[in-house]
């Protein structure tokens, strides 16, 4: 049964690693500025933790083949170098990797939360409520309307609460079910949570934020290829939770200009 | 404290009468298969549950027979809703965590064999003791009724977030009476676990027997008193914090709850409160509540493959000051959980670089495990199968937190089921590879009686195999960035991952049945098994130096005194390969330490 042990411990760890080593789940296209530095420290983490799992699954399948039920009367003995080994290997392989990957990975992480967006980077606000988000553009006068909860009217499509009639900077506000923006321009995305946390995913962007009732959080980006992608919610906000999305549209330059004209209108 | 006194005073009278013996226990080893057994109910309508939601998953139009009678709100004509999705994913982390994570490894066998294992007669609080069971029983009843009120259980998650889980029933169904009922259930277990903590924390620093010093007592003593330590620390802060939210929801408080709320098109009538409060009380206890799971398993594994590779491992010390240092890490890491939460990103790589840290005296564990498999000569058997599945499934589960521990791998793979893969397969798979060892290990000690050996090794198989066929691919699954906690996959990437999802339910199904060749061993063998001896499996410490099962008082009227560590296998100069932790044998040439 030892021996039993080694042999299917062997094939579990050669299926694990097979879709892994042949890249059959891979994260989709990367269409954002910050994201290669993501997916190379992802590709890093991927081939040390993977020769950890493999070197020590392979290690565990292979002393349990050799010393299990030994019947020919051989003494148990120590490893040469014992306890002390163990402790070195640890401190010296396994924490220089931690070490390593913790100090080269801040690059990553830093592009998107430690540089402050563009003076010039378009300011789009996303608002996530039960089940739904909604985008709102602050339109000619570049400025947003105050938000009103009070005055929040989904029948009448007042989803932030704008209230026009009394606050100029809101008579021109867009606002939309789906966010579009143009290409390589730097996105300052203001989030607003309506009624409990939601969070903003968009995989294609290595982008995710939890939106957090009562406190003003951003984000910023920018897209660097068009098409449609699929933004989803992923915090844990009530039974909509499933069906919570709403797509990225990215486009070029003047298209997105003619989009915005035209959503101006229709305002 | 070193060289602790004989405790010759009588614990507590001898149980007289059905009650006392059966029901109002003050015997630590009754209490112990109490909370065993409480453990064992709570993990079988864990895994129905998570049947449930991999059956949703696949065929999300079935009507599962039976289900609409239980639920005719959550689940009409057996369909499962979004909701009621919700509502068994909520209770099946609640279940799992607390009523089988918490309770087996540590209340259950720590309960029984902790006193044992250092020659003790009995808990030092009986009564506390007592008293932490049937308080951890009612919390569970308290639990459970929330399946049976009209709104249904609550819909939050085990983890419970604010303000969805504060504001009450304007934010969906099950979040009314079910999150009150949710919130009571997990204080008083909280209560009782305090109770248990204080226990075992006096018993192993007063109530050890003559000569057995801290550094003489077996492994899984260490893991539970190490275990105790951060229990006594962690449940200390979500008690408050369930006590808070039960404030907000029932006495108008807003400590997690800001102001200009419109839930449900009504304008909550809150200011003040910060979500962002709850998830930090929540992970400061939710961090080592899961070391508080994983411990005793790595206790018990250790202990057990000692036994059965005839040899002690390379250095108990560094075993011990290991679990320590996890203990102590611990209580610094709970913002990996936070990455994206909104907290200040600076703070992110704080939490960082501690939860890496983690990964060293975690390494060190896995390699004097595997350095002591080394010329040793293993003898298999279903407990010591369960032993070395855990070193297995403790590196699967491990590397997948190399990954996590990083907020920048974070950003993509944070609520997808890479994270889901992760917690599973050290707490859903290595947690209960520990319990499941220290039951074929410790029944014939506790019930006098041998389980069936052949279907402890096709439950074994089964389930080493069927485990991997499900947690793995969830890996995959996130990866390819599949959101967690959703009742449907509607989204436009979700269609070609569907034959992933429908391997795994399969494979938790298959594996969820062989599950019940355990029980049925289980009870078969507690009343037909083969009449055990009293050291079965040649084993050293005390536990294997009384009868099976041990009488009340464990040791009669001896009193145990020990001459040196427990773990003298292989000895040279011994009668045997071995020299039992209370026989004064002389260790000549023994183990370097």
């Amino acid at each position: 049964m030892g021996k039993f042990f080694g042999v299917i411990l062997v094939l579990i760890t050669l299926v694990s690693a097979y879709p892994i080593v042949t890249h059959k789940f891979v994260q989709p296209v990367d269409i954002s500025t910050h994201g290669h530095a993501i997916d190379e420290q992802l590709a890093d983490t991927m081939a040390e933790a993977g020769l950890a799992f493999v070197g020590a699954q392979l290690l565990l399948a292979f002393f349990v083949w050799k010393f299990s039920n030994r019947k020919d009367g051989s003494k148990v003995v120590h490893l040469p170098g014992g306890a002390k080994l163990m402790v070195a290997t640890a401190f010296i392989f396994i924490g220089t990797e931690v070490l390593a990957l913790g100090v080269l990975g801040q690059k990553a992480w830093a592009d998107v939360y430690f540089t402050a967006p563009k003076p010039d980077a378009m300011q789009i606000q996303a608002q996530a409520g039960q089940f739904a988000f909604y985008f709102r553009y602050p339109g000619a006068d570049g400025r947003f309307g105050p938000l009103h909860p009070d005055k929040i009217d989904e029948g009448n499509q007042n989803y932030f609460g704008l209230d026009p009639a009394n606050d100029v900077e809101a008579r021109d506000d867009i606002v939309t079910a789906e966010l579009t923006i143009p290409i390589n321009r730097e996105i300052h995305l203001l989030l607003h949570a309506k009624d409990v946390g939601h969070s903003f995913y968009v995989r294609e962007l290595r982008l995710q934020q939890d939106f957090v009732p009562g406190l003003d959080l951003s984000l910023h980006f920018t897209a660097t290829k068009t098409g449609k992608y699929e933004i989803v919610c992923t915090q844990l906000c009530g039974l909509g939770h499933y069906n919570m999305k709403a797509y990225l549209n990215v486009l070029a330059q003047d298209e997105f200009d003619k989009w915005l004209k035209d959503r101006a209108a229709e305002q | 404290m070193e060289d602790a006194a004989v405790q010759p005073v009588q614990v507590h009278a001898p149980p007289e009468g059905f009650i006392r013996k059966f029901v109002f226990s003050l015997d630590h080893k009754m209490i112990g298969k109490q909370y065993y057994g409480l453990a064992l109910m709570a993990v079988f309508m864990g895994m129905v549950l998570s049947w449930f939601m991999r059956f949703h998953l696949v065929w999300p139009d079935a009507k599962i027979p039976g289900l609409g009678a239980i639920a005719p709100t959550g689940a009409p004509g057996g369909v499962i809703t979004p909701e009621y999705y919700l509502s068994l994913l909520t209770m099946h982390g609640t279940l799992m965590v607390f009523f089988v994570l918490t309770n087996a490894p540590f209340a259950g066998f720590g309960n029984y064999f902790l006193p044992i294992q250092i020659g003790a007669e009995d808990m030092a609080f009986p009564r506390f003791n007592m008293m932490s069971f049937w308080t951890t029983l009612v919390a569970f009843i308290v639990l459970v009724s929330a399946f049976f009120i009209p709104d249904g259980p609550p819909i939050s998650g085990w983890t419970a977030y604010a303000p969805l889980s504060a504001v009450g029933k304007d934010a969906g169904p099950g979040l009314g009476w079910g999150q009150n009922l949710w919130a009571m259930s997990i204080a008083l277990f909280c209560v009782g676990q305090l109770l248990g903590s204080l226990n075992f924390i006096a018993t192993t620093l007063d109530l050890r027997a003559k000569g057995m010093t801290l550094m003489r007592m077996p492994i899984c003593t260490w893991a539970w008193f190490i275990t105790s330590c951060i229990g006594l620390l962690a449940f200390a802060v979500l008690l408050p914090a369930c006590l808070l939210l039960l404030l907000d929801r029932m006495a108008g408080t807003s400590f997690f709850i800001p102001s200009g709320l419109v839930v449900s098109d009504r304008l909550q009538n809150h200011a003040g409160g910060s979500p962002l409060l709850w998830q930090h009380l929540f992970w400061f206890f939710g961090h080592p509540e899961v070391y508080i799971a994983i411990l005793p398993a790595v206790g018990i594994v250790s202990h057990v493959l000692i036994t059965s590779m005839r040899k002690p491992l390379l250095s108990a010390k560094v075993m011990i000051y290991s679990m320590m240092s996890i203990g102590f890490l611990s209580w610094m890491v709970w913002g990996h959980h936070m990455f994206v939460s909104g907290m200040n990103p600076f703070s992110s790589l704080l939490f960082s670089f501690p939860t890496l840290t983690i990964t060293i005296p975690a390494t060190i564990i896995t390699l004097i495990w595997l350095g002591s498999l080394f010329g040793a000569n293993i003898q298999i058997n279903s407990a010591s199968l369960f032993a070395l599945g855990f070193v297995s499934m403790f590196v699967s589960g491990g590397v997948s937190g190399f990954f996590l521990a990083q907020p920048s791998i974070d950003i993509y793979l944070h609520a997808t089921y890479f994270v889901v893969g992760h917690f599973h397969m050290v707490m859903g798979v290595a947690a209960i590879f520990g319990i499941l060892s220290g039951t074929y290990f410790w029944f014939p000690k506790m019930s006098g009686r041998m389980m069936n050996e052949t279907l402890g090794q096709i439950h074994f198989w089964i389930t080493f195999v069927g485990t991997y066929c499900i947690f793995m691919p969830f890996h995959y699954l996130g990866l390819v960035g599949n959101v967690r906690r959703y009742s449907s996959f509607v989204d436009d990437f979700m269609a070609p991952l569907m034959p992933v999802h429908k391997f795994i339910s399969i494979a938790a199904f298959i594996t969820g049945a062989a599950q019940l060749i355990f029980l049925y061993n289980l009870i078969h063998s507690r009343f037909r098994g083969k009449i055990a001896p009293e050291n079965p499996w040649n084993a050293t410490s005390l536990e294997w130096s009384i009868p099976s099962p041990p009488p009340w008082n464990n040791f009669g009227d001896k009193h145990p005194v020990v001459f040196h560590d427990p773990y003298q296998y292989g000895v040279k100069g011994s009668k045997g390969d071995f020299v039992m932790q209370d026989s004064p044998e002389q260790v000549v040439g023994g183990w370097d330490k």
